[in-house]
């Protein structure tokens, strides 16, 4: 009983020591027991796994909660060199786009695949702001499989979100701009007359994950922010949140922040849906990239795609209805029951809660303002209002839900995270975040059924949060726990890039279904190389393909002479391994290229054009065994139009050789 | 005072077992157990009785009640052959001479089938406490790859290695 007491007493004395040192410090909102709750012992696993946005980096990234450990980067819309992601011939396709090779995009938002508004732990959907695309990442292996560039779009940020299967996963341009139809060549103050809006709605095959973009939206211009599906009793139905309904196309900082109400535009996606099948929408002519992964090929393949279907809402008066919504909405959240709609105006004082069902009767009544939208119903703010928070914070910008009817919203002006109850409004309790949060993430809360226990807030600011590393520090994340009446901050740690959206699943929904190596009996790569004895090296013309393997802990071949400055050398790096992380890297001097990292069964090729005269080593970057240092091999580079024959060898003595 | 001391001893209590625990575990680069969660078998647990280990048999799924000889069955270290040149010739020759591991020649009369078996299917927990293996270890310094070998697969290598040892 004494040493029960003890043990407390000393910790308190800690925590008084370090209050002590820094008064101002933020530490005093930790009590004493947040180190246990994150404490993941050395070997145990983390309870869920939470993929989070990378912002700026065009990556996803992924850590362990509660832990907060960083497990994987995985590469998406932006070049890695450490992954050959971008830079291997399998995996060049995959940054293609109409532009040609795009090799950075601002990986904003993150959509786990649903089944009955739950997610199924299949794939993880990603949003490209830059360069409009949307992007699968599968849960099986952990890498990107697929990538659609999105036509008549700039800036696809009010996506990747999803319907409660999966049905679709939308996009919707951020920048209204002309139609890729149009004639874009216009003066830019003509926004009214020529920039419009466009949604698309991206399909997704229940079974292979396969996207293809199945009709777009044609709105008036306004930029598209956020966007969430109905559920429940409000499947069938989209919101998207909509700013600069002003229109305006210069210093938007003030002249999009004019009118007292923008919008939440509500979309009846079954409506919209039943057009398109009734051939009411529009075929245009367009230019994307569709970028697939081969698993069986491990090859990238993508392909420019040159049509698209249009439906024009203005020309229907029951697909689309504005709902008046207090100042430049951002997050635009749907409650898991499917009734309630929350608007979060970022420059509004209060925070607006729709009502499905009000919303429903406002239209069947045709409770509309008198004037409508460049062509669109409006429907009246109080014929769909259930109700407003009265003075939550400044600056809402999301909400999540737990499973018990409260809902958590994000301040970024007050730098704070808000609960209350969706029923009767009330605010229950706020909790600060360091500093200035942006999005937060409770697992399963944009789901119809939130695991709760645990919010992320992601936060813009980090000051002096860490160890200060120069002018450039890494943004934050804090973990709260929010099992009881009020949140408790238990962890901070730093993130890549910017933590924009996150989302996070039960570990078991995913961890037992990695795929740890490829057979190699099941390789298709046309450059495989099947063991040891199939290894060569070709010529044809100035291109040389070297058919490689790798194992612990050699190259075959190792040597190779004959290889001429200018050449185009493709090296097919096949690892023969079979065992779980047993990867070989593959890293040639003086290469304009990154390395390789080639996983157990896989194929793998780095071009290298060779600039001098010389001989070449190459090695394997990831250690591998205790010869590591070993798996090392040399080129021998000779003059253009030397007369040194192709020659290969590996493990051939000098005695025997000519 | 006295509830210290014993915090103390415990601590090193902790300690040692742990110490002990990670020095029974043979050096290990890339194997690793399938997850302190879920690990069925750690090489400390299993090192703890070594009486339970059978050096004719090793260890692993196969025995003489599930393992049985006849004649050469050529179509088979056919077969055998040519997954060998997949996932084994990296490293071995059908030789006597050694390039990574040992060469082939004569495995059969230096092991029992069953033995052999089981170190190419399950070779990690065979390093870890065979003294033949962990004696082949200390000559080639890398641990033989688990290239995960269907039953098949291994048992026609079986008959490969057989058929280049002129069984008949």
């Amino acid at each position: 009983m004494n040493k029960s007491t003890i043990i407390p007493g000393v910790l308190v004395a800690c925590f008084a020591l370090t209050l002590g040192c820094k008064p101002k410090n933020t530490s005093t909102a930790v009590s004493g027991d947040a180190a246990s709750k994150v404490y993941v012992a050395p070997g145990k696993y983390d309870e869920f796994y939470n993929f989070v946005s990378g912002g700026f980096s065009g990556q996803l990234s992924v850590y362990g909660l509660p832990s907060g450990r960083l497990l994987r980067v995985i590469p998406v819309f932006s070049v890695d060199p450490e992954k050959g992601w971008g830079y291997s011939e399998e995996t060049k396709p995959m940054l293609n786009t109409s532009h040609g090779f795009v090799p950075w995009d601002d990986l904003h938002h993150v959509e786990m695949s649903m089944t009955d508004g739950v997610a199924d732990g299949k794939w993880v959907f990603v949003n490209g702001n830059n360069t409009p695309r949307l992007a699968r990442v599968d849960l099986k292996t952990f890498r990107t499989a697929e990538v659609i560039e999105l036509p008549n779009s700039a800036g696809n940020h009010s996506s990747p979100f999803g319907t409660e299967n999966s049905e679709y996963i939308v996009a919707g341009t951020r920048f209204s701009v002309p139609s890729d139809v149009a004639n874009g060549d216009v003066p830019i103050n003509s926004y009214k007359e020529n920039f419009k809006g466009h949604i698309s709605f991206v399909s997704i095959d229940k079974q292979s994950g396969a996207m293809n973009i199945a009709f777009q939206l044609k709105t008036p211009g306004v930029n598209f922010d956020l966007a969430r599906a109905g559920k429940g009793k409000s499947n069938g139905w989209f919101f998207f949140s909509c700013y600069n309904t002003e229109q305006a196309n210069t210093l938007l900082e003030v002249n999009a922040s004019q009118r007292d109400k923008d919008f939440i535009m509500a979309v009846n996606w079954k409506k919209a849906e039943e057009y398109i099948k009734a051939g009411k929408g529009e075929k245009e002519k367009v230019k994307y990239a569709h970028n697939v992964f081969d698993e069986s090929t491990q090859t990238a393949v993508s392909e420019i795609k040159d049509e698209v279907t249009v439906l024009d809402v203005s020309k229907f008066d029951d697909i689309v209805y504005f709902i008046p919504c207090p100042k430049s909405p951002h997050g635009c959240d749907v409650d898991p029951t499917g009734e309630y709609i929350v608007g979060s105006g970022k420059l509004a004082a209060l925070i607006p809660v729709f009502s499905f069902d009000k919303l429903q009767k406002a239209v069947a009544d045709k409770s509309f303002e008198a004037e409508k939208y460049n062509g669109i119903p409006v429907v009246k703010y109080e014929a769909a209002l259930y109700g407003e928070v009265q003075k939550p914070g400044l600056g809402p910008l999301h909400t999540e839900f737990d499973a018990n009817g409260n809902a958590y919203t994000s301040f970024f002006v007050s730098s704070e995270v808000v609960k209350w109850n969706i029923k009767d409004l009330k605010v229950l309790d706020r909790v600060p975040t360091y500093y200035s949060v942006g999005h937060l993430m409770v697992p399963g809360g944009n789901t119809k059924k939130p695991f709760g226990k645990y919010l992320v807030a992601y936060n813009k600011i980090t000051k002096d949060r860490y160890l200060p590393t120069g002018p450039e520090l890494a943004q934050s994340a804090q973990l709260y726990d929010i099992s009881g009446d009020k949140m408790q901050l238990i962890l901070d740690y730093p993130t890549i890039g910017e933590p924009h959206y996150a989302q996070a699943v039960p570990a078991d929904l995913i961890k037992d279904k990695q795929v740890k190596i490829f057979d190699i009996n099941g390789n298709k790569n046309p450059y495989k190389t099947a063991g040891e004895a199939e290894s060569k090296v070709v010529r044809e013309g100035n291109k040389v393909h070297v058919y490689m393997t790798s194992i612990r802990s050699h190259f075959a071949p190792d040597n190779i002479e004959g290889i001429q400055v200018g050449d185009e050398v493709y090296f097919h790096v096949t690892n023969l391994e079979q065992d779980w992380d047993v990867p070989h890297g593959f890293g040639v001097k003086g290469s304009n290229n990154s390395e390789l990292l080639i996983m157990p069964g896989e194929t793998t090729t780095l071009k290298w054009v060779p600039d001098r005269v010389g001989i070449t080593p190459f090695y394997c970057t990831d250690f591998c065994s205790a010869l590591h240092q070993e798996m090392q091999g040399y080129i021998r580079v000779s003059p253009k139009g030397s007369n040194v024959p192709l020659s290969f060898s590996v493990g051939k003595k000098p005695e025997e050789t000519k | 005072m006295n509830k210290s001391l014993l915090t103390i001893a415990g601590v090193i209590a902790t300690v040692s077992i742990l110490v002990a625990c990670g020095n029974n575990q043979a050096p290990s680069n890339h194997t690793i157990p399938s997850g302190a969660a879920d690990a069925k078998e750690t090489p400390a647990a299993a090192a703890a009785d070594p009486s339970e280990y059978d050096p004719k048999r090793g260890e692993g799924k196969f025995n003489d009640g599930n393992l049985t000889l006849g004649a050469l069955n050529a179509g088979m270290a056919e077969k055998g052959q040519s997954i060998a040149a997949t996932k084994c010739n990296s490293c071995h020759k059908q030789t006597d001479e050694k390039l990574v591991g040992p060469g082939w020649k004569g495995v059969t009369t230096r092991r029992t089938p069953v033995w052999i078996m089981n170190f190419i299917t399950n070779p990690d927990p065979m390093i870890n406490k065979d003294p033949e293996a962990q004696a082949m270890l200390e000559i080639c310094l890398v641990r033989m790859p688990n290239q995960n070998l269907s039953d098949d697969e291994a048992r026609n290598l079986l008959e490969y290695m057989r058929q280049i040892d002129g069984a008949k």
